[in-house]
């Protein structure tokens, strides 16, 4: 017989339950909406202390902004919603969540057991419809097995690769009496589990590769920023000890600072031409924490082709997914980074290592193109000097940055420096419209001493707008910055280059008066559509305390270049306009 | 084809029996079919029915196509499924068992009465059910001896068909008592 602590001898309502293992799981804020089914955990929650309860305005921000809470602070991100359209509205945001691998505890309501199936009013079911969409789901049907439940979602959400978990809860379990159980230390193995044992032979070899490398590169992402801190800290130390380029994906740019010298950019779609150029020619390539993505490859049968290739990455089927590799590692970063850099440092001593003068020789040529250069002429603001002159005001603040989806979300990767992991918040797998501003709330709840920006465009911006409401309630003083081109500004693009200039519905018309509508809200609205001013405006933005909308008038068909045209290998590169004599394959008209 | 993917040398799809153990609760078997589905892979055959009660366990047997890149991918994606516990390759392991059960009911008059229980015999199918117009089989063995079977059947009169799809186990003294411990 199971011998009990007295301390777990605690009884309780399930919502009381409930409440206190997120307390024992380390939880302090929870985004929610409240609703008929979870009515008796918002009672439960009025009672509590320990965990603030933020009210959001669509289940879907609930998502992002712990997301944002998730992503800038390295814990569990946790939300409450009620049961259907509670559940329904925050599958977006639990795909987002489990594209770009970020923590999520999510909880609903659900109808009471005995009407489960009935079609009772606000019934869906979310374990089927979330199950796709989610690390793991459960119903929990029995209240005995509440407690351990909520732990072990815990532990689901946070090991190996991060990802979201929901759990259902019918209204009757949680208005039942159960007994708390503590947490226990680990309830058993999850099958899911990277073995922590690091192969030596493995780590030799890749140690040796990259030291006889002549052109080696490394490329990070998301799963750096994952691991925490310190991979950030062992992966730059790698890049030096090397002395190799590096380039990081969207999910991974602040894990090298922006000003280290052998940072060569974002790479990818939109990233720079010496990230990219180099990756094509590179001989060895090490992938740490970073998943192939279409984004970052181009077309696949030119991907890097003289290359053997190394990845490292916590989840097994990430590697040889799309793009085979020599040597798979399988571990957290941090983890392997730090045996891989002893390793280097090791055989450092001991051998002479390649003279990779030549590699940088031509990287400089690369960089040279300058493919991130951009001409300000005229008054008329370009939204890649907004970035610049953004940057250049923030720099020195503890700045977090988040953005929606589209031309601003690229612009503010290429020209926005980030030095720091954890700093950076954007929806990259899924690209999620409507992402920063409700991930803002979270990022400013986690840092409410920090500046907080969510750089974003009007289209996107109005699709979450109504967490205005949440960003005044809480007097949170979020710097809105929309670079506003009255257009969809990607869909605008591609219809340009690849649709004939047919703009189909990429519009933004009858856009409000974003001053008067901070105005309507009791807090500042700025607008800006003259070069000269925009300094002064950004200045203005920053100093002032509160939550603020700064409406920023950009050239309308300015386009997001250097690009990789859909079905396009890195070495075919547009740089401009005027490059753009190359006609999309149909297979590349397919592609999104 | 997609310009997303490879063109190198096309690898053959070859079959692949896959044998899991996932925990008995619900969704589990809905997880491993949406996998299968919302990726676009393949499966031939699926069985499941609970192996333990105590640990409340249950074995999925299921044959799949593909690449060895796409069986090796179809692997680590089920093991990232948390109640999927045990995900073991029998083509690639080794010797095994490949065994079906199939019920075949065969409406049948006249001189082919007697055909039709000398086939049966010939294949040691057992007969459940006989009336004055039809008999039901039931044969067990690997999946071609049963299409054979049921090809024969079908030239002699009007059938009916129930399959369970294929259960596998390995052969040899190996058993996976060691790794149900862990879980």
């Amino acid at each position: 017989m199971r011998v009990l602590n007295k301390m777990t001898l605690n009884y309780m309502s399930g919502a009381e339950a409930v409440i206190k293992a997120l307390v024992d799981n380390g939880v302090e804020v929870i985004f929610g909406y409240p609703g008929g089914a979870v009515l008796p955990l918002y009672d439960a929650l009025f009672e509590n202390k320990k965990i603030k309860h933020i009210l959001v305005r669509h289940e879907q921000a609930a998502v992002h902004a712990a997301e944002g809470y998730a992503r800038s602070t390295g814990k569990v991100g946790c939300v409450l919603v009620t049961s259907g359209p509670g559940a329904t509205n925050a599958i977006t945001g639990l795909t987002d969540a489990l594209m770009d691998s970020i923590p999520i505890i999510c909880l609903s309501g659900q109808v009471p057991t005995h009407l489960i199936g009935t079609d009772a009013f606000q019934e869906a079911d979310t374990i089927g419809i979330s199950r796709p969409c989610t690390k793991h789901n459960y119903l929990v049907k029995d209240a005995d097995k509440l407690c351990e439940i909520i732990h072990k979602s815990f532990e689901i959400a946070s090991s190996g690769r991060p990802g979201p978990v929901l759990v259902d809860l019918p209204k009757d379990i949680q208005l039942s009496n159960v007994k708390y159980v503590n947490k226990i230390s680990k309830i058993k193995k999850l099958n899911n589990d990277y073995s922590s044992n690091i192969d030596e032979n493995l780590i030799n070899k890749v140690a040796n590769l990259l030291l006889q490398a002549e052109r080696p590169i490394i490329y990070g992402g998301g799963g750096i920023v994952n691991s925490g801190p310190n991979a950030s800290k062992l992966l730059t130390e790698l890049v030096n000890v090397l002395d190799c380029p590096v380039t990081l994906t969207l999910m991974g740019l602040g894990c090298v600072p922006n000003t280290n010298k052998n940072f060569l950019g974002m790479l990818g779609m939109h990233g720079t031409y010496e990230a990219n150029l180099a990756m094509h020619n590179c001989d060895v390539m090490l992938n740490v924490g970073a998943r192939f993505d279409d984004r970052v490859t181009g077309r696949l049968n030119a991907f890097a082709p003289n290359s053997k290739k190394v990845h490292i990455d916590v989840d097994k089927s990430s590697i040889n997914k799309v793009v085979s590799v020599d040597y798979g590692i399988v571990g957290d970063c941090k983890e392997v980074l730090s045996a891989l850099l002893q390793e280097v440092k090791k055989l450092h001593n001991q051998k002479t290592v390649k003279s990779k003068a030549k590699w940088w020789s031509q990287i400089k040529k690369w960089k040279d193109k300058d493919s991130l250069g951009f001409k300000q002429i005229g008054n008329n603001i370009k939204p890649q000097q907004a970035i610049k002159s953004l940057y250049e005001k923030t720099k020195n603040f503890d700045t977090y940055i988040t953005t929606e989806v589209g031309q601003h979300q690229m612009w503010a990767a290429q020209y926005f420096g980030f030095s720091k992991p954890n700093h950076w918040m954007t929806s990259g797998g899924l690209g999620t419209m409507g992402y920063g501003l409700p991930s803002s709330v979270g990022v400013q709840i986690a840092h409410p001493k920090s500046l907080v920006i969510d750089i974003s465009g009007e289209a996107s911006f109005l699709m979450n707008m109504q967490e205005l409401s949440t960003i005044v309630q809480y007097k949170l003083p979020i710097k809105i910055f929309i670079l506003n081109n009255e257009w969809m500004g990607m869909v605008r693009q591609w219809q340009e280059l690849n649709h004939g200039s047919r703009y189909s519905e990429s519009y933004t018309a009858s856009l409000p008066d974003f001053v008067k509508l901070a105005e309507s809200f009791g807090i500042n609205g700025l607008r800006v559509d003259n070069i000269t001013n925009l300094e002064a405006t950004i200045d203005e933005m920053i100093n002032i305390k509160g939550p603020v909308i700064a409406d920023i008038r950009v050239v309308k068909e300015e386009n997001c270049f250097p690009m990789i045209p859909s079905g396009a290998a890195h070495n075919e590169m547009i740089l401009n306009s005027d490059d753009n004599n190359h006609d999309t394959s149909n297979e590349g008209l397919a592609l999104v | 084809m997609s310009v997303y993917q490879k063109n190198e040398v096309k690898e053959v799809e070859t079959s692949r029996t896959l044998s899991l153990v996932v925990d008995n609760q619900p969704g589990t078997l809905a997880r491993v079919i949406g996998l299968f589905s919302g990726r676009g892979y393949n499966i031939e055959s699926l069985t499941v029915t609970e192996i333990e009660k105590i640990r409340n366990l249950s074995r999925i047997s299921l044959v799949t196509r593909g690449t060895s890149m796409t069986i090796e991918q179809i692997k680590s994606q089920l093991l990232r499924i948390v109640p999927v516990h045990i995900v073991r390759d029998l083509t690639l392991e080794g010797p095994f068992i490949k065994s079906e059960l199939a019920l075949v009911k065969l409406v049948v008059k006249g001189a082919n009465r007697v055909e039709a229980l000398r086939i049966a015999e010939t294949f040691r199918a057992r007969t459940l059910d006989v009336t004055l117009s039809s008999f039901v089989f039931e044969l067990t063995g690997k999946p071609s001896k049963l299409d054979a079977f049921i090809d024969l059947m079908r030239s002699l009169g009007d059938t009916e068909i129930s399959r369970t799809g294929v259960s596998a186990i390995s052969r040899g003294e190996k058993t996976e008592t060691k790794l149900l411990d862990q879980i």
